[in-house]
């Protein structure tokens, strides 16, 4: 085990941050918007959202770099700011955290399908190794992989991520079947304990796809599957659309009560996904 | 003789080379295209719609039995235009303005297309006004439009409101679908229908369009 996990884990539950794109849609950001791009344009609004989630009592923020691969990057016409958009990332992160809290360097999925060969295993090899030098390059604490349907894409990335040396978190959700326990892929949470186990994750878990209820099962399974430390980031429910707004029912206490639970299924590190806000956190914290 | 068992399993199994090579078998002993496709591919795409809906299959499986049906057809497409063969509806469809996300809509074009569909796609990040030409032009009867985020469902009532500006509003069914969408929304926005999946959707194009 990486030093970094083992002290983390003795400190274990760790609380991690909320969702980003509300607070930044909140503040601004146009929808369609590439967000990662506003590392460089708006890093001031960028800084507050990670720092609202340290005084929210996070001790773990990620990063706005979630979309900064190439394949993304290429669609808004800004692979030539990849390293840029990704250093800067980091260093807003590192700047919010002030020591409070560690920074793990968040990417995602890319878009492109393997299976049916709209990419390959080597092009999605040399993207992600490309976009998690960029960002180790800025000296993060870890990196972590988000919300990943594909266990394939997945194992090739935890691959990429790994060569940096830093610790690796690897994460998919779960949004698909009828109990919610699929990736849209179809992966289970078995297959994907084992899967990212075996591609070399320090940390694996589930992130956005739901709200924290389905996750309690979800985390044990994983647990059953696994002896690598959890990490689950729930959504706040399942978003509505009333009156042209973006609407999440579930409140912070509806969704913190849920927490015990999935923490005694077994998970080291929770925080919250889509909808989630410091108000979530603040209330993760009061009930851990 | 083709072995049209073995096409049928090479489609539901998404098993391009075979499905190609057995239409190609079947073409040249003169077997009738539209028989080939409405006898035998059609019903092997609903069977793959079946287990989807059963969850023996995901979003895989479907790519590629869709992936199987569609190069199996583009060795039909020109024998079927020759016999005057229509195809079982025109669709355009596009994920809507300020939305990038393409995999939920091409995996609906590629199930409409397997399902004897013409589709016409835009792409993503399609404009309303890019829709409402596009019906027009190609004089389609179905339009159906895709969107993952929340911010970008409002794209759908803009689209509808230009289809109604472009007086082409009533020569067309609307279908909404992806991750955020809902019925209610549908409803909402007055688009004839929601598709919460892949298979849904052709059904539901199937439904509307009386094939």
């Amino acid at each position: 085990m990486k030093a970094l996990v083992g002290e983390l884990l003795s400190e274990a539950p760790v609380i991690t941050d909320g969702a980003w794109g509300s607070l930044l849609l909140a503040s601004g950001m146009g929808p369609g918007e590439l967000g990662d791009a506003w590392n460089l344009t708006h890093p001031e609004r960028i800084q507050a959202v990670p720092r609202a989630y340290v005084d929210a009592g996070s001790r773990v923020i990620l990063t706005n770099t979630f979309r900064s691969n190439r394949l993304t990057l290429d669609k808004y016409g800004l692979a030539g700011k990849l390293e840029e958009i990704n250093r800067a990332g980091v260093e807003i992160s590192r700047r919010a955290a002030a020591g409070r809290a560690l920074v793990f360097a968040s990417a995602g999925p890319t878009g492109k399908l393997l299976v049916t060969g709209e990419t390959t295993r080597e092009e999605l090899l040399a993207v992600y190794t490309e976009q998690f030098e960029a960002l180790a390059g800025a000296g993060p604490d870890a990196l972590i992989l988000e919300t990943m349907a594909d266990l394939e894409e997945a194992r090739v990335a935890v691959e990429a991520a790994r060569s940096t040396g830093l610790p690796v978190v690897a994460c998919m959700a779960f949004d698909s079947g009828r109990n919610r326990d699929r990736t849209m892929m179809g992966v289970t949470p078995e297959q994907a304990a084992q899967g990212l186990e075996e591609a070399g994750a320090d940390i694996i878990g589930a992130n956005c796809g739901q709200g924290p209820a389905g996750y309690i099962q979800i985390c044990r399974r994983m647990s059953a599957s696994t002896d690598l430390p959890l990490w689950i980031k729930p959504n706040a429910g399942i978003p509505e659309l009333a009156e042209g707004r973006t609407v999440y029912r579930t409140t912070p206490g509806e969704f913190a009560v849920q927490i015990p639970s999935i923490i005694e299924a077994g998970a080291s590190f929770v925080g919250g996904c889509c909808g989630t806000t410091p108000e979530f956190i603040r209330a993760v914290a009061r009930k851990v | 003789m083709a072995d049209m068992k073995a096409l049928r399993a090479a489609i539901i199994d998404g098993d391009l080379k075979a499905a190609v090579a057995l239409t190609e078998q079947a073409l040249a002993e003169q077997t009738d295209a539209l028989s080939l496709v409405t006898d035998h591919m059609v019903p092997a795409m609903d069977e793959v719609g079946r287990r989807f809906e059963c969850e023996e299959y995901f979003v895989p499986e479907l790519l590629l039995s869709a992936r199987a049906m569609k190069g199996a057809l583009e060795l039909l497409r020109p024998r079927l235009a020759a016999s005057g063969a229509q195809p079982a509806g025109r669709v355009v469809i596009g994920t809507v303005k300020g939305d990038l996300h393409d995999i939920g809509k091409n995996l609906v074009a590629s199930m409409l297309e397997g399902g004897g569909f013409e589709v016409i796609d835009l792409g993503v990040d399609v404009g309303p006004d890019k829709f409402a030409h596009a019906v027009k032009e190609r004089g389609a009867t179905v339009v159906c439009m895709s969107a993952l985020l929340t911010v970008t469902m409002p794209s759908m009532k803009t689209t509808i409101e230009a289809l109604k500006q472009a007086g082409v509003r009533d020569s067309v069914r609307v279908l909404i679908g992806g991750a955020p969408v809902t019925q209610q929304y549908a409803n909402e926005i007055g688009a004839d229908g929601y598709g919460a999946n892949a298979t849904a959707a052709v059904q539901l194009v199937r439904g509307l369009t009386g094939r």
